[in-house]
């Protein structure tokens, strides 16, 4: 601590070159928060899939529907301690540009498999008591003001009409990262009213007793299937969800490729400031060694300029990204989730603090290695 | 009682046997320092003097283990100094060595309170007990009114006397002075020298100091010539 106003002191001595620095790390974490925001929005169902959840899907493609029947099989399998099961709707909110996820699921068995969703209990029994009720989640409602008691008409574009449901609740996610932007309706209504595809479901999700066993409980519902007509394709939730954010492109990838050339970036001018810095101060530096402050002490001091440089502008660019989340998702709700996680954010500070000791080692070190006689002489 | 001729009791504080120092510039070897003896009693005030370019500085550096020498020895309260680790050496600097430079070498984004400090950030003191350190050795000095000015609202010869209380805050075993009054006017430099002699007499400090003013190298008890490396007694100082 008693080193610490000798720190402070040396970087005040350049406020403007000091401030910059540090807005640059500011930039660069501001940057990084909102880019894992985007790669959660993305690929949040990864990150929020339960570990006790499987996914069946028909082994062709996503697509394509899977028995009905199956559901009995599937429940007897050992390891298997529930079975729920959805279908994509597609259907049109007043426009298209209105998108959001819609799935037909099953009343009865829904909710005991994803925990993570939140709905008051009368409101869970409204939705058991009406055919046609739905349920919104919250950041949906809020993008188009639904509440309860709405009738609220979809345009059925898989299965054609005019399909119209009530809105029985709203439910919410059990932590920020569960996605609450989709509408679920009962299986039963799709299931009356379609024209087609009666008796298959999109895909079946199915929870463990023990995850330990998903390996093979996995390996027993796909040969359970093998070489019938619907062949099942069983991963677990993660990867079932990993699959499918990659399917509109690889957005993790994306953001890493941004991510490291902001970073790099920022390392190249950290560190450059860092040389100047210490380079203009060789006398100083040889002063301080004269007085008793060992190789490695001097170097400390360097480092500790260069860390606290990163600390401050990785702390006010992750608080500005945060505050940035906090005002909600930008597209108003066609993201899956839009949060910076505390996670995140600890990561993102690590990421700065670990930039910014790697800019400072090489004039750390050049520092440290200095020889006192010959950096007098030059003063 | 200073002696060059390397024939000393070994009671001396500090004893310089046979030491050499030489460069490499290029392919060319440069000898500085030959063969140099020196024996400097413990409250001694000894002033060095010769042309440029005739080893005091390099001298100095090596007294002050700064620099190590080609050959030879240097031992200090009987400490041998020659074969220390860097680290011992910083240590030992630490805590027997005051240096003060021509050009003050303040560190300018501290005030004059914590360019004296420095040296005490590295012992066990207490806050509080550096403080009273540091306001002890700025009254010696006569800047107790001076604590909290930056080096840029000092004159050259206050900026000295900051170096000079930065110096012998820790209470080194001894000082090396390279230049002391070599950036000063006439009345400053005076001063200076006042304050050095305060040093010697009064505190008992052993001082060493290279200058090319003769007025500063008066006050001196031994004036000790340096020419083509080799260490010449000259005539006897003020004392």
């Amino acid at each position: 601590m008693k080193f610490f106003r000798l720190v402070l002191a040396q970087l005040l001595r350049k406020k403007v070159r000091t401030t910059l620095t540090i807005g640059s790390f500011t930039v660069a974490l501001f940057l990084y928060g909102l880019l894992v925001t985007i790669r959660g929005a993305f690929s949040g169902g990864a990150d929020v899939a339960g570990v006790d959840r499987l996914t069946v899907i028909n082994k062709t493609s996503l697509i394509m529907p899977l028995p009905f029947s199956y559901r009995d099989r599937i429940l007897r399998v050992l390891g298997v301690s529930g079975v729920t099961y959805a279908t994509w709707f597609g259907g049109v909110y007043q426009d298209e540009k209105n998108f959001f996820p819609q799935f037909g699921v099953d009343k009865d068995t829904w909710f005991d498999v994803y925990a993570e969703y939140v709905l008051p209990k009368d409101q869970r029994e409204a939705f058991l008591r009406d055919r046609q009720a739905c349920l919104v989640g919250k950041s949906l409602a809020k993008r188009f003001g639904f509440k309860v008691g709405d009738r609220l008409p979809l345009r059925g574009t898989i299965w054609p009409g005019a399909w119209e449901f009530n809105v029985a609740g709203i439910y919410e996610g059990n932590r920020p990262e569960v996605d609450t932007t989709g509408l679920l309706f009962r299986f039963d209504y799709l299931e009356e009213r379609r024209q087609f595809g009666k008796g298959t479901v999109g895909w079946y999700v199915v929870r463990l007793a023990n995850p330990d066993d998903a390996v093979k409980v996995t390996r027993t519902i796909d040969e359970g299937f093998a070489n019938s007509p619907f062949e099942t394709l069983t991963q677990t939730e993660k990867a079932f969800a990993t699959a499918f954010a990659k399917q509109m492109g690889n957005i993790e990838f994306l953001v890493m490729t941004i991510g490291s050339v902001v970073f790099f970036t920022l390392l190249l001018v950290t560190g450059n400031t860092m040389a100047i810095a210490v380079r203009e101060r060789t006398g100083e530096l040889a002063v301080l060694k004269t007085v008793g402050f060992s190789g490695p002490g001097v170097l400390a001091l360097i480092l500790a300029e260069a860390v606290l440089i990163a600390g401050q502008g990785g702390l006010i660019g992750l608080g500005l990204a945060k505050l940035f989340t906090l005002g909600g998702d930008p597209t108003r709700g066609l993201l899956g989730t839009f949060y910076l996680s505390w996670g995140s954010l600890g990561l993102g500070f690590m990421l700065a603090l670990g930039v910014g000791a790697v800019a400072g080692i090489l004039p750390a070190v050049a520092a440290m290695r200095l020889r006192v006689a010959d950096a007098l002489r030059r003063v | 009682m200073v002696r060059v001729d390397g024939k000393g009791n070994g009671d001396s504080l500090i004893q310089v046997r046979d030491l050499d120092k030489k460069y490499q510039r290029g392919s060319e070897e440069i000898d500085v320092l030959q063969g140099l003896n020196l024996d400097v009693d413990k409250g001694d005030f000894v002033a060095f003097m010769g042309p440029s370019g005739s080893g005091k500085t390099t001298l100095l550096n090596l007294l002050g283990g700064l620099d190590l020498p080609s050959a030879g020895s240097i031992t200090v309260a009987g400490d041998e100094i020659t074969h220390m680790s860097a680290s011992k050496l910083t240590a030992w600097r630490a805590r027997h060595v005051g240096f003060i430079f021509q050009m003050y070498n303040l560190i300018p984004v501290l005030t004059a309170f914590g360019n004296v400090e420095l040296p005490l950030l590295l012992t066990r003191l207490s806050k509080a007990d550096r403080r009273r350190h540091v306001e002890a050795v700025l009254g010696v000095v006569a800047l107790s009114d001076r604590l909290d000015h930056y080096p840029r609202q000092l004159s050259g010869g206050q900026e000295q006397r900051v170096a000079i209380a930065r110096a012998i805050v820790a209470d080194p075993t001894f000082l090396l002075c390279d230049e002391p009054t070599g950036d000063l006017d006439r009345k400053s430099a005076e001063e200076i020298m006042d304050l050095i002699d305060r040093l010697v007499h009064e505190h008992g400090k052993t001082v060493l100091m290279v200058t090319h003013d003769p007025r500063a190298a008066e006050r001196a008890h031994a004036v000790l010539h340096l020419d083509k490396g080799v260490l010449v007694e000259g005539a006897g100082g003020g004392a």
